[in-house]
């Protein structure tokens, strides 16, 4: 157990060799992580409490830490030992109880640079309990914290006692084993504290996001260009078009592969479950997931993205959130789905309500973004911006009123800023890799049983059907020929292939702009749309989604009047 | 030791003062108290965001971000 942030992840994956992240994420330490570990030859099972500041927990997570302390034999206490002081507030509730304690003076190594010194002798003489200096990165230490497990005790002279009296301890005890050497303010300091001032912290965050969206293009246009083309077209395609003659013609053939274009299987156009179902999402949208949540990783671990919080709270705050809320739109931004989990972070079902809803609206995910440029690309950059802005704007103006409308508080930002830590590329791998697993086990099956409904009903007539019934109403509203219809409907299921549909009906450049960014706006992807049922509960969901279509109804009409002046 | 009494949020970005008193309920204090925002404490006013952005302070060498109206709360004098 510990406070967050102090690398309890990573001592319990020391002591675990388990496949566990360090951050305070859902779907992190927030599910609590469980594993054995070897003690004397015996195999015991060891748990990694969520982060908590206290035994009064203030949250569902503090609460789950404190039901995992009641039932443990033996407490690990993990201490951020360049932060000792705020730190042995827990410790001290930790010992007041009857429990066996140990505690590991973790992040030791980074004490030095800071110029503190604790003497761990005298603290484990005051608190009379064993305390070990950890690396957990490293693994320094780890060793000798297991085999001092079994001198875990609990002392007989803390007693429970107020929180004020608490605090007086906490500085006597501080007096006695800490020493600070006085360090003046050093470039490091002076350039960390920059990226957090308003004057130079906004033109940084700027220059930040838009140097990481360059670099999530390099690195997936790289993966696209060199791995995942080439695999597809000089190894998985000559595997399909034999399947293809297999198949001849038929039911069959036209959900598998799909039509043929010009006698060829295309990928982006043939619609098939195994072509153009199977492609977009691997061979077009892992790539820049990947990138993506590579470079998110990066991010996150330099300690850069609460001051970003900071940077862009007072926006965030009008829209009835706080900073924090700018984490799931960057998550959402790769995959909706672990956007839309990371709206958990926020505390009240007033936030979380409008983080999910604004992020449906108006992040478009990666697999939207492709659509976006599969449909702009060849008109010309200025129509990718126009969606964009229009999508930024929905943000922010449906924030406003959400926050005006939607009852209930919004509590404001308090948050801890760390010190800026040299992210390591193991910590990073492994995330990327967490969350490019929600992507392929979670996204994916969706993804692909949207193309087999979408081919089902196609061959069977009754998208053409609906197109046929709803044309009057997107020609008259949105001025799109109403053979689009069949696109937006299509768009319910699976968004980027509505795209291919799309495309062979000759659009101008104006009327893409309208159908894409409608098609982006009116429903999340139905993996997304089933998380947000668990995250927001089914009433909360349904009001979400009478937003997101009437916002698109208003989106389109709107646009309709500005881009076509009709 | 005639300093005056004023809240966090008008002290000027770069200015050290100590925390006088923290109005409040007990959980509010309690929440403060976690980050190392206890009466008594120096701390470091790092930034104070525009439009009524929240205060950004060091203490205990650690940085916290706090809203604007919890930072109107905190009430300091200021040291230098």
């Amino acid at each position: 157990m510990g406070n967050p942030n102090v690398g309890k992840s990573v001592v319990f994956s020391r002591l675990t060799g388990a496949n566990v992240i360090a951050s305070n994420y859902p779907g992190t330490t927030v599910d609590f992580s469980k594993g054995k570990m070897r003690l004397d030859g015996e195999k015991v099972e060891i748990i990694d409490a969520p982060g908590t500041y206290s035994l009064e927990p203030t949250n569902k997570a503090e609460e789950v830490a404190l039901k995992m302390f009641e039932e443990a034999d033996v407490v690990i206490n993990v201490v951020d030992a360049t932060n000792l002081e705020r730190n042995l507030y827990l410790t001290l509730q930790l010992l007041e109880r009857d429990k066996p304690v140990i505690i590991a003076l973790n992040l030791w190594d980074e004490t030095k640079h800071l110029g503190i010194y604790i003497d761990e002798k005298k603290l484990e003489e005051l608190l009379d309990v064993p305390a070990v200096p950890t690396v957990a990165i490293t693994g320094e230490g780890i060793k000798k914290l297991v085999s001092r497990i079994k001198e875990a005790k609990s002392p007989e002279h803390i007693k429970p006692t107020s929180d004020e009296a608490r605090w007086i301890e906490i500085g006597s005890i501080i007096k006695k084993v800490e020493r600070i050497e006085h360090r003046h303010h050093t470039l490091v300091d002076r350039i960390a504290d920059a990226t957090i001032k308003p004057l130079t912290g906004i033109p940084f965050a700027i220059v930040i996001i838009f140097a990481s969206f360059w670099i999530v293009r390099l690195i997936g246009e790289s993966l696209i260009n060199f791995i995942f083309d080439p695999f597809f077209n000089l190894w998985y395609k000559p595997v399909m078009v034999e399947l293809s003659n297999l198949l001849g013609s038929g039911f069959l053939h036209d959900i598998i592969i799909g039509q043929l274009i010009n006698g060829d299987i295309d990928f982006m156009q043939s619609m098939g479950l195994l072509t153009t179902g199977l492609y977009v999402p691997i061979g077009m949208v892992l790539p820049y997931i990947i990138a993506f949540y590579f470079t998110l990783s990066i991010l996150e671990d330099s300690g850069y993205l609460p001051r970003l919080a900071t940077v862009v709270d007072n926006v965030f705050h009008k829209l009835g959130m706080h900073g924090h809320g700018i984490v799931p739109v960057f998550l959402g931004l790769g995959c909706n789905v672990p956007g839309a989990l990371a709206t958990r972070t926020l505390e009240t079902r007033k936030q979380r309500f409008i983080s999910a809803t604004l992020l449906a609206i108006a992040v478009p995910c990666m697999a939207q973004t492709a659509m976006i440029f599969g449909a702009l690309g060849t008109y010309g950059m200025q129509y990718i911006v126009m969606v964009f802005l229009t999508l930024g704007v929905l943000y922010v103006v449906m924030g406003l009123i959400l926050n005006k409308t939607v009852k209930g508080e919004s509590p404001e930002i308090f948050l801890e800023i760390p010190p800026y830590h040299r992210p390591s590329l193991r910590a990073v791998t492994k995330k990327t890799w967490m969350r490019v697993r929600w992507f392929l086990s979670d996204a994916i099956p969706f993804l692909f049983f949207g193309v087999f409904i979408v081919n089902v009903l196609y061959v069977a007539g009754v998208l053409q059907w609906l197109g046929r019934v709803l044309s009057p109403v997107t020609q008259a509203l949105f001025g799109l020929p109403g053979s689009a219809s069949v696109a937006l409907i299509m768009g319910f299921l699976r968004k980027d292939l509505a795209v291919g549909v799309l495309l062979p009906l000759d659009l101008t450049p104006l009327q893409m702009v309208i159908a894409v960014t409608m098609l982006t706006v009116y429903f999340p992807c139905v993996a997304t749309f089933a998380v947000l049922i668990k995250e927001l509960g089914i009433k909360d969901m349904l009001k979400a989604t009478v937003i997101m279509i009437a916002t698109a109804v208003v989106v389109g009409a709107v646009l309709k009047v500005i881009l076509l002046g009709v | 030791m005639t300093a005056k009494t004023l809240p966090l949020t008008s002290v000027i970005p770069g200015m050290t003062a100590r925390i006088v008193d923290i109005r409040g309920g007990y959980g509010f204090q309690k929440k403060l108290h976690m980050m190392g925002l206890v009466n008594g404490k120096k701390l470091r006013v790092v930034s104070v965001q525009p439009l009524r952005g929240p205060v950004t302070v060091e203490v205990n060498g650690r940085q916290v971000t706090l809203g604007r109206g919890m930072a109107g709360k905190v009430l300091v004098e200021v040291i230098r």
